[in-house]
């Protein structure tokens, strides 16, 4: 059985994770345009080679980074989020956004 | 006769006709550049030369025709989709599969066997009524059965109730098919010799040349070549080529694996599927129980088969059909997929001018050789969109127009 290392929970079997698709920056949604936010949500780069991914491991729902090779089936690291991700995403509303919708 | 054998057995040199003409060197320039030497571009090829005079074409396989996933796949052939695009699409195909032996003089073994998609849950039964009345609206025979119909129809499957996940009915589409996938390759690639096209197994294209929006040139490992429309049909490696045109697509390459048992005596007449237990199985004509699953959990580059898929796979095919418990496994491979977001295929034209895509095939591609092989042959011979390919058009990511297959398009998704 495969096994991956999870930052939290240590070896654990490959079963045991859900593949989150590739770490790409998400536009700002308020001002980004239809067709960038279209390529944010369907285009992939599905690189044959090394690869930067979201995985999740189920059983304790949580999130981490993985860095794998797509052709020799290897990951080469894995590591919390906290690493690529400095501070929380900002949500509130825009002020030049605001009162226009 | 005999002497007719004796003469062939005592020549010296080979008197039989090869079946691919000898590979010639590359020219400098060809009017159409097929990526990609596996059904959908051999028939596209065929289609070409075949119907519409284009003979100036040459065909890119990196190994050999048809060693890619049109040989990894399960053979299913069928047309019972959820949407009225898909439908009116894989509808063509059947039908041109239906003649396909006669079409290319060679014997692809098309065998109608029936399908049954069996539906464990209330959902699956409703998807099944609802797929059954968008097919019977446009035309195709598919029909929504129950229990006391599946016992008279399958006798081999198990209908206790006493099981995890027992069967309520199914989607019957009698005219699902399974033929012989390296036949319909060969076939079409033995026609578009004959009738001038060049096919270059062990030919690897390296790059892509865009000047202006526009394909000017085809590098590969035995040199460059110009041409006037270049289209890819490498499923599998779809993102990998479409990136050396500067294309961005909306797929991700994920494997998908199979297997088939030892040969037996013709035993079981239809291809049974069912989508909650991740299975589909059927028995060719030589007796090889043909089985697959879903598509591995997470995206690879690879071929590679597991003992975890064998296992799961085994688990339900057993549930369903216990009579097989003593069957050997022969051998089991996988092979690579294109799985778009709606589960419905990419092809037509791409913000290059005159560079063509054909992918997007996750696990539905085998079934839709004929067709795509007309339709894309068509696009490229008159520059104009055939209206039953529109729908699955690249640009369909753009503004949002996506074709729903998932609920049809395979199983475990």
């Amino acid at each position: 059985m495969k096994q991956m290392q999870c930052p939290l929970n240590g070896w654990r079997n490959i079963q045991e994770f859900a593949h989150g698709g590739e770490v790409v920056d998400e536009p700002d949604p308020n001002r980004c345009t239809d067709a960038e936010w279209a390529e944010y949500i369907f285009m992939e780069d599905n690189k044959a080679g090394l690869v930067k991914e979201w995985w999740c491991h189920v059983a304790t729902a949580y999130w981490f980074i993985a860095e794998r090779d797509t052709v020799k089936d290897e990951i080469v690291r894995t590591y919390d989020p906290s690493e690529l991700f400095k501070e929380r995403r900002d949500y509130t509303r825009p002020e030049a956004l605001e009162g226009k919708s | 006769m005999p002497f007719g054998l004796i003469k062939y057995g005592l020549s010296s040199s080979y008197p039989g006709k090869r079946f691919l003409s000898a590979q010639p060197d590359l020219k400098s320039s060809y009017d159409v550049v097929i990526i990609g030497g596996g059904g959908h571009g051999l028939a596209t090829a065929y289609h070409l030369a075949r119907y519409h005079g284009i003979r100036n074409v040459a065909v890119f396989e990196k190994g050999y025709i048809g060693g890619g996933n049109t040989g990894r796949n399960t053979a299913i052939i069928r047309s019972n989709y959820l949407t009225p695009e898909g439908v009116a699409f894989y509808e063509e195909s059947v039908s041109l599969y239906r003649q396909l032996s006669n079409e290319l003089d060679y014997n692809i073994l098309y065998s109608e066997r029936g399908h049954f998609t069996l539906a464990h849950t209330d959902s699956a039964m409703r998807t099944s009524r609802w797929r059954a009345e968008v097919n019977k609206h446009l035309g195709v025979d598919s029909e929504l059965v129950y229990r006391d119909d599946l016992a008279r129809l399958i006798p081999q499957l198990n209908l206790s109730e006493d099981v995890r996940y027992p069967v309520l009915g199914a989607l019957y589409h009698p005219p699902g098919a399974i033929a012989r996938h390296d036949a319909v390759a060969w076939g079409y690639a033995g026609r578009a010799t004959e009738l001038g096209v060049e096919i270059h197994q062990g030919t690897t294209v390296t790059d892509i040349e865009v000047t202006d929006g526009r394909v000017t040139g085809v590098v590969t490992d035995r040199g460059t070549v110009a041409c006037g429309t270049a289209v890819q049909a490498v499923a599998g490696m779809s993102s990998e080529v479409a990136r050396l045109a500067g294309i961005k697509l909306p797929i991700r390459t994920i494997p998908l694996q199979a297997c088939v048992s030892q040969p037996m005596k013709p035993s079981l007449d239809p291809i049974i599927v069912s989508g909650s237990l991740h299975v589909y199985i059927s028995q060719s004509d030589r007796g090889e129980f043909v089985m697959g699953g879903s598509t591995d959990p997470y995206p690879r580059y690879q071929t590679t088969s597991s003992l975890d898929f064998i296992e799961g796979l085994m688990s339900h095919v057993l549930e369903l059909l216990p009579h097989l418990s003593e069957v050997q496994i022969l051998r089991q491979w996988a092979g690579m997929t294109d799985m778009t977001p709606d589960f419905a295929p990419v092809m037509g034209e791409t913000p290059v001018e005159n560079y063509y895509i054909d992918a997007g095939w996750g696990t539905w591609g085998f079934k839709a050789t004929p067709v795509c092989g007309k339709r894309m042959a068509e696009l490229l011979a008159t520059r104009r969109v055939p209206s039953l390919i529109a729908p699955f058009r690249l640009s369909r990511f753009e503004d949002f127009s996506l074709v729903g297959e998932k609920g049809a398009a395979s199983v475990g998704h």
